[in-house]
Order: structure tokens, then C-alpha cells, then sequence
């Protein structure tokens, strides 16, 4: 742990960038500016896992464990996501969310 | 004293950091704010005495995911182009919708008992790597071998996807919406 | 005694028409024609063995038995049900054997009228189902079951009436036919049920009954000043009106000719347009009890004036069907005015029999009548007047069968028609002045019409005929013999001794004075027939400029058709059903609509949240959590 640190701020912490994480996903106009949103959003909920585990768990490491693999799929899933972006963006030459809107009544 | 000084510090970075990255017009400048967050958040892990966790953080996010975006904006913007932002009325709506849920989890937080106990274990790479391959309860074997396949399978898909189809065009279409605006 | 086998005359027309019909593809014409007039042959000879065994064996006491046998079909409540089954008593073996006969003679003479027709199968398969169904009408046994079997007749004659089906003149006349007598039998409904209701009965023999609850206690319940029966009767007899062709409900039978000639033979001449009168004589008792009278002296007006009206129309008409359909009206009126002056016991129910003595007559000789026309028809292609001269040349049998049918409805002394119209002449004399010299004045003009048709079919000077006529094949002139030996000989039976109103026997003779006025008039008839159109001239165009516009209103039927098309079209159509339409289609079909459109509208509206947009289902997402924890945690805090 971290001294003079209680739990609540760094909840607090991760909280806060929780909620600019989902403002950003759901305000920003460009595909690639919603994935740095998805990015902040993963992130604050891998710090929530580890904080626990610190704090609350501290002879076990089962948080770690779990933020490398929340890490790793995060990364699979940028890398995916980055690559269906330029796929459509050789389709309609544009990543502006606006351009996708076909899949509705 | 000095880590809870630190932390604040680290704590403002990210937070005003984050907040451009989300609002930034320009597309570049965004990920590198994002950057700046990503390091903010090893320098948390290393506060917490994880350095295996924050090495990863590093290399992977820092190192991987951020030169990856970086790639995909150089392809597909013009450097200086500037984005549009989101109406006026959307912003306030979800501004709010924000506000309240980030309310409800202080309140929820705020007025949860933990019953934190005291300690400063640091933790060796070597039990990291000891509870990822053991077989005894509370050992990690198996969801490591799950994620190497699910990073095998990401690997494929991700070529497959992005080779893109044998008659991709070379001159790009006008685009999805018109294409589809046959009906109202 | 048992003649419970009588079931068999009509089910042999059944049985013959599920034949025909079902196979109506696969059977071959002429096998058709066989079977047909085989089976009908059989159902005659079954009748005219009833016929004798019947009124040679049923006496008890010096009254007719009547033999019942039904059987409950349904129950409406414990005193109300309704049977099917046979009724046997003097009217009906008379009816079954008058309608066997001349189903019998059609059907032989179909074979060959028919002849290389398509539908010649689907034809015979009719002709059953008809035959069926009046059989059945006339052996009911209760007024329900009559009810059915009438609308089973009606349901026939549309089919046969509409036989030619792609001739647009065909569908338009059996859709008139069926309207009109639907029309009628409106009225026969709701009198069955007036009657049916306050008598608690259908059952003919209960209403009949001299001590049953209707003839003994009719001034129970009144309405509007007269008895509940008196109303009930008078509705029935509207259903009468209407399938016997009386005024006002005439309309159908002239355009009913559209039909083939065997079908106007049966039909329309002999079987079903008596059904009427064979209601009101099945339903006698009823009419001369209740209200003293009253709906009978009705019954007598309307014959009297259909006769009277429908001879005037018979001299001015052109096709000679047309001029028989006339003819047969104004006979019915005669059968109907006989049973309105009649009264009960004894010889005083002379009117009853007269009238069901002329019904046994006139079938024979004006079927006879109609297949004559029919072979004159099917020799010269042609029904108009005009276009027919000078052909007893050509068709020898055919005229002289004709003639003999001519002679015996104008009142020929020696005759069937003679006698029986004497009998009403009668009956009529004896009960009500007025009504009998409309009579006589009817008798003289049916000798008049009847004559011009003979002269001009016959007579007259050969006109352009695409190929020389002649005489019809020997299945068509076998009948024609027959039935012309029955108009001859018809006359001879002594029918009081068979049927009367109250079931027992009389003797009824000849009134000298009054058939002595009466041959004088037919006579007087037909030697002005024989003046006007005999050889060719032109004493009839004068005599039609004589009457001027009298003779227009004649010729043109006295405009009923256009009277009740002006009232149908303008007032039921451009009135009642234009705001009921106006109400169905702007208050009704609009309510359906716009059930539909603000359907439509209100999806129209919130479609927006398949916006297609993936920011809009995170917000949503988002805000749903938000607010779902919102809530828990409200709950959780208290």
C-alpha cells in the first residue's frame, strides 16, 4: 500500500477516469478518438484490480494475475478494432462515426 | 508523506491529461495525452511497489498499443486536419449522464466499510511467475494458456481483416451513407 | 295401410342428381339422358301406384286418412321442435303424381331437346335436384320443412333459369328470379315464425286441427286490430305471392323464359309456380277459420287481378314464351281466385277442388303447351312471333298437340280445361259476383291470345327459315302425345271425389247456364283470333293505333320492371344504402385506417432509437445502469 494513501482516493482516482472515459466514447466523432476512450475506460478498471488486491488482499496476487490478462486482452482488441478501422476506411474512405450509420431502420 | 505528495501529483497529471485527450481537436495531439495517462498509471504501479505490473504497462500499452494508434492516424489523417466535436446538446446530456454515475459510485464507495490491511509486501517476479504456471489452487495455468490463444486468434483475425477483400478498390467509393440512402 | 314406401319417389330424383352431379364429367350425355328418364319413369309409375292404392284404399268412415311419417329433428324447446318427414293425404298423392308426370315427360323430352348441348349431364342433374325438391316440398309435413324444401326449389330454378350461364340476359334473369322470390320468402319466414310462436306448433296437423289451439283460439293475442294469425297468414301468403308469380311480385317469371324450354315446361308452367297455391290449399283450414276469412277474400283479390292483368299483357307480347309465361300467371290467378271464394264443408269447398282440379290440368296442357313451343323453337331457331308462319306444314304432330293444348285452356267444351274451369267458374259465381265476371271476362281473353299465338305459329305465310323445319325427333313428340291425350282426357276424372277441403267425398255436376256462358266466351275469343290473324292483315295494326297509348303500357308490361328498378336504384340504392355505404366507409373502414396509420405514425416517431449509431446505444447503455443503480441504491439506503 501505498502510506499516507488511503483506498477511497485511489477509487476515487479511477473513478473520475472512468466517467471521462465514457464521456469520450460517446461524444467523440472519430472511430479511432472512441478507441482511446475504450483505452482510458479498461485502464481505470485495471487499477481498481490491483488497488484491491493491495489493499484488501495483500497475500494473494490474484489482481495482478487479472490486470495482466485484462492488459493482454486490451491490447488484442485495439489491434483488432485498429485493423476493421483501416479495413473500412479502404471501403469508405473515412472513420468519422457518421459515415457508419448504415445499420439502422 | 513524500508518496501521498506523489500520488496527488500523479493524480492531476492523469486526470487533466485525460480530459484533454478526450476533448483535443486534433487527432495526433489525443494519443499522445493518452500516453501521458498510460505512463501516469505505471508510475501508480510503481507507488504500489507492482514493478513487474508497471514494466508490463509500460511496454505493452506505452510501447505497443500507443505506436499502434500513432501508425493508424498517421494512415489514415492529414497530420494537421481538424475533428468536429459532438453537438452542443449531446455533450450537456452526457456530461450529466456522467456526473450522476460518477455520483452514485462515490456515494457507493464512499460509504462502503473496507477493511484495509496495513502491510508493505513488495512482490518478486518471481512468485508472479510462480502463480502463473502452478496447478495448485489459486495457480494461473490455465488462463494463461486461454490468453495465448486469444492473442494467437487476435493475430489471425487481425491480418485477415485488415488484408481487406481481393476487389478492394483502389480509387475509394463515395462512401457507406450514400450507398445507402436508398430508402427515406 | 302401409305406403311408407312413397319415400322412394323422392329419393330416386336425389339419388339421381348426386349421380349426375359428382360424375357429371365422366358419365356420357346420352347414358345421362337414360338414366334420367328412367329413374323418373320409375318415380311415375311409383306415384300412380300410390296414386291408386291411395284413393282406392284409404277411406275410413268417408274421409281421407292422413298418413304421417316423421321424425324429430330438432328441438327448440319442449313444445317447439321440428320434424322431417312425409305427409299423406289427398293434395299431395295428387301432387306427387302431377309432378312426376310431367318431370317424367321433360326428362324424355330433354333427350332429345338438349341435344348436343355441353352441359347436357349437368342438365339432367338439375332437372333431379328440382324434382327432388318439389317432391319433397310436397310431401311435408311441416311448415319448416316446406320452408326448406322451397328454398331447395328456388335455389334449382335459379340454376336452371341461369343454365346458359355465359348468355349475360340468362345470369341477369335467374339473379332476378332468385332475388324476387328470396324477397317473398322473407315474408313466408317470418310468418312461419309468427305462427309457429303462438300456435307453439310447425307441425301441419296440429295447425290444421279443427280443435287445435289456432282454429279454436285465434282471437288470443291481436295486434294492430287484428289476430296475431291473421298477420302470420297474410306473411305466408306473401311467400306464396311470390313464387307463384302473383302481383306484385310477377316480375321474375317473364325473364325466367331465358331458361331452356323443358325448364319453363316444368318449372315455370307446371311444378313450381303452384307451390303457392299448394301452401294455401296445405294451409286452408287456417286460411277460411281464422279471422273469419279475411286473408282468404285476399288471396282471392290477388288472383282475381294477377288472371286479369297478366291475359291483358298476354295479347300484346311478341315471344311466344313470353306470351305462355303470361298465360300460366293468369292461370294461377284463376287456381289461386278458386281457392279464396271457396269455403269448407262439403260442396260448398267447391272453390278447393276447382282449384286443385285446374292445377292437375293446367299442368298437362300447358306443359304440353310449352314443349309444343319448344319444338317450334328448336326447328326455327327463333322465338319471336314474327318470325314464325304457316308451319303446320312442316311440323304435323307439333300442331296438332298445340292445337288440342289451345283448345283445352280456352275452355273447348269437351276438354280438361273446360271442366275445370267450369268448377271455378262456379265456385266463383256462387261466392262473389265481382270476382266472376273478371273471370269470364279472363276467359275470353285467354281464348284470344291463346288462338293468335296458334294462328301465327301455324298459319299464316311461310316466312325465311334457314332450312326447311321439321318435325321434332320421336323422343321429343312421344311426350307431346301424352300430354296431349292427358288435356283431352284429364277432364273426365271425377276430382270431388278425391279432393276436398274437408276430406270427404261430394259430387259436384255441371252447371249448364254457366258453361254454356263460359264456352261462348272462349268461343267468341277464337273466332276473333281467327279474324285478326289467320290469314295476313293488318286489322291488329289498327286495332293497336285504336288503343294508342293503352297498347303501349301493355306492351311494356304496365312498366312494373321500371317501377320497381326506379324504386330499388333510386330510393333503396341513392338513399338507404348510400348513407349506410357513406357510414361504412367513412366512420367503419376510417376507424380500421387510422388504427393503422397512428400505428404507423407513432413508429414513425420513435424508430430514432435504431439510430443506427453506436455512441447512441452506449448512451443509452450508459444512462440505464445509471439509473437502474440509482434506484437500487434508493432502495438499499432505506
Amino acid at each position: 500500500m501505498i502510506l499516507g494513501v488511503s483506498i477511497y482516493e485511489i477509487l476515487t482516482l479511477t473513478s473520475i477516469l472512468f466517467f471521462i472515459g465514457v464521456y469520450g466514447f460517446i461524444t467523440r466523432t472519430n472511430l479511432i478518438s472512441m478507441l482511446i476512450s475504450v483505452e482510458l475506460i479498461l485502464n481505470s478498471s485495471v487499477v481498481n484490480f490491483v488497488v484491491i488486491n493491495k489493499y484488501l488482499f495483500p497475500e494473494v496476487l490474484q489482481g495482478v494475475f487479472f490486470a495482466v490478462f485484462i492488459i493482454a486482452v486490451a491490447a488484442a482488441e485495439t489491434a483488432l478494432a485498429i485493423a476493421i478501422i483501416i479495413n473500412l476506411y479502404r471501403l469508405i474512405s473515412s472513420v468519422e462515426v457518421k459515415d457508419t450509420e448504415v445499420m439502422k431502420y | 508523506m513524500a508518496e501521498k505528495i506523489i500520488f496527488y501529483i500523479l493524480a492531476i497529471i492523469m486526470v487533466v491529461f485525460a480530459v484533454a485527450s478526450v476533448s483535443s481537436r486534433k487527432m495526433l495531439r489525443s494519443v499522445v495525452y493518452l500516453l501521458f495517462v498510460l505512463i501516469g498509471m505505471a508510475g501508480i504501479y510503481f507507488l504500489i511497489d507492482y514493478n513487474f505490473l508497471a514494466a508490463i504497462q509500460l511496454t505493452v500499452y506505452a510501447g505497443g498499443i500507443i505506436v499502434l494508434m500513432i501508425f493508424s492516424v498517421l494512415l489514415i489523417h492529414h497530420i494537421e486536419m481538424e475533428l468536429e466535436v459532438a453537438k452542443t446538446f449531446k455533450k450537456i446530456i452526457t456530461a450529466i449522464v456522467c456526473l450522476a454515475g460518477l455520483g452514485i459510485f462515490l456515494t457507493t464507495i464512499y460509504s462502503h466499510p473496507f477493511n484495509v490491511i496495513e502491510n508493505s509486501n513488495s512482490t518478486t517476479i518471481n512468485e508472479i511467475g510462480k502463480g502463473f504456471l502452478s496447478y495448485e489452487a489459486g495457480g494461473f495455468i490455465l488462463p494463461f494458456e486461454v490468453i495465448s490463444v486469444l492473442l494467437l486468434a487476435a493475430m489471425i483475425g487481425a491480418i485477415v481483416i485488415a488484408k481487406g477483400t481481393k476487389a478492394s478498390p483502389t480509387p475509394p467509393k463515395e462512401g457507406l451513407r450514400s450507398g445507402a440512402k436508398t430508402d427515406n | 295401410m302401409n305406403i311408407s314406401y312413397i319415400i322412394l319417389v323422392p329419393l330416386i330424383p336425389l339419388a339421381l342428381f348426386v349421380l349426375l352431379g359428382l360424375f357429371s364429367k365422366k358419365i356420357p350425355p346420352s347414358i345421362a339422358g337414360w338414366i334420367g328418364s328412367l329413374g323418373l319413369g320409375t318415380a311415375f309409375v311409383l306415384s300412380l301406384y300410390t296414386a291408386y292404392h291411395y284413393f282406392l284404399g284409404a277411406k275410413l268412415d268417408g274421409v281421407y286418412q292422413t298418413f304421417t311419417y316423421k321424425s324429430t329433428w330438432i328441438i327448440f324447446s319442449d313444445k317447439l321442435h321440428m320434424d322431417m318427414g312425409m305427409l299423406i293425404d289427398p293434395i299431395s298423392v295428387m301432387m306427387l303424381v302431377v309432378v312426376t308426370t310431367i318431370s317424367f315427360m321433360v326428362h324424355v323430352y330433354s333427350r332429345g331437346y338438349m341435344k348436343g348441348d355441353d352441359g347436357y349431364t349437368r342438365f339432367f342433374s338439375y332437372l333431379a335436384l328440382f324434382s327432388f325438391s318439389m317432391l319433397g316440398l310436397v310431401l311435408a309435413t311441416n311448415l319448416f320443412q316446406m320452408y326448406i324444401f322451397w328454398e331447395l326449389v328456388g335455389a334449382s330454378s335459379f340454376l336452371l333459369i341461369g343454365y346458359y350461364y355465359t348468355k349475360p340476359s340468362a345470369v341477369a334473369a335467374a339473379k332476378k328470379a332468385f332475388i324476387v322470390t328470396r324477397f317473398a320468402d322473407l315474408g313466408f319466414l317470418i310468418g312461419i315464425l309468427v305462427v309457429s310462436y303462438y300456435s307453439g306448433s310447425f307441425d301441419f296437423g296440429e295447425l290444421n286441427s279443427l280443435d287445435g289451439n289456432v282454429i279454436t283460439n285465434w282471437t288470443a293475442t291481436s295486434f294492430m286490430g287484428l289476430s296475431v294469425f291473421t298477420w302470420g297468414l297474410i306473411l305466408i301468403f306473401m311467400g306464396g305471392v311470390g313464387k307463384s308469380a302473383m302481383m306484385p311480385f310477377h316480375i321474375w317469371l317473364p325473364d325466367a323464359m331465358e331458361g331452356p324450354t323443358p325448364v319453363s315446361a316444368l318449372i315455370h308452367a307446371a311444378t313450381m309456380v303452384v307451390a303457392g297455391v299448394y301452401l294455401v290449399a296445405r294451409l286452408f283450414p287456417l286460411f277460411y277459420f281464422v279471422e273469419d276469412g279475411f286473408v282468404l277474400s285476399i288471396v282471392a283479390y290477388i288472383g282475381a287481378i294477377s288472371s286479369l292483368v297478366a291475359a291483358v299483357i298476354a295479347i300484346t307480347q311478341t315471344d311466344i314464351k313470353r306470351v305462355l309465361a303470361f298465360s300460366t300467371m293468369s292461370q294461377i290467378g284463376y287456381m289461386m281466385l278458386a281457392l279464396g271464394v271457396s269455403k269448407y264443408e262439403g260442396h260448398e269447398g267447391l272453390g278447393y277442388m276447382a282449384s286443385m282440379f285446374h292445377l292437375f290440368t293446367h299442368a298437362m296442357f300447358k306443359a304440353l303447351l310449352f314443349l309444343g313451343a319448344g319444338s317450334v323453337i328448336h326447328a326455327i331457331h327463333s322465338n319471336e312471333l314474327a318470325d314464325m308462319g304457316g308451319l303446320r306444314k312442316y311440323m304435323p304432330i307439333t300442331h296438332i298437340t298445340f292445337l288440342i293444348a289451345a283448345l283445352s285452356i280456352a275452355g273447348f267444351p269437351g276438354f280438361a280445361g273446360f271442366f275445370s274451369k267450369d268448377e271455378i267458374l262456379a265456385a266463383a259465381f256462387e261466392n262473389n259476383r265481382l270476382i266472376y265476371v273478371s273471370s269470364v271476362i279472363v276467359a275470353g281473353l285467354t281464348a284470344f291470345y291463346m288462338f293468335r299465338l296458334y294462328f301465327g305459329i301455324f298459319w299464316g305465310k311461310d316466312k325465311k327459315y334457314e332450312h326447311t323445319p321439321h318435325e321434332s325427333p320421336l323422343t321429343m313428340t312421344i311426350p307431346l302425345i301424352f300430354l296431349a291425350f292427358m288435356s283431352v282426357f284429364g277432364g273426365y276424372i271425377p276430382f270431388s271425389e278425391f279432393i276436398s277441403a274437408d276430406l270427404k267425398s261430394f259430387t259436384s255436376h255441371l252447371d249448364l247456364p254457366l258453361a254454356v256462358i263460359a264456352s261462348t266466351v272462349g268461343i267468341i275469343g277464337i273466332c276473333l283470333a281467327y279474324v285478326f290473324y289467320k290469314k295476313e292483315n293488318n286489322l291488329s295494326e289498327k286495332a293497336t293505333q285504336l288503343f294508342g297509348a293503352f297498347y303501349q303500357w301493355t306492351f311494356h308490361k304496365f312498366y312494373f320492371d321500371e317501377i320497381y328498378l326506379f324504386i330499388t336504384k333510386k330510393i333503396i340504392f341513392g338513399i338507404l344504402a348510400a348513407a349506410i355505404a357513406w357510414f361504412d366507409k367513412y366512420v367503419v373502414d376510417a376507424f380500421m385506417i387510422g388504427v393503422g396509420n397512428v400505428t404507423m405514425a407513432f413508429s414513425n416517431q420513435i424508430k430514432g432509437i435504431q439510430s443506427g449509431k453506436v455512441q447512441d446505444y452506449a448512451m443509452a447503455f450508459v444512462g440505464g445502469v445509471v439509473v437502474l443503480a440509482m434506484v437500487v441504491f434508493y432502495i438499499w439506503i432505506n
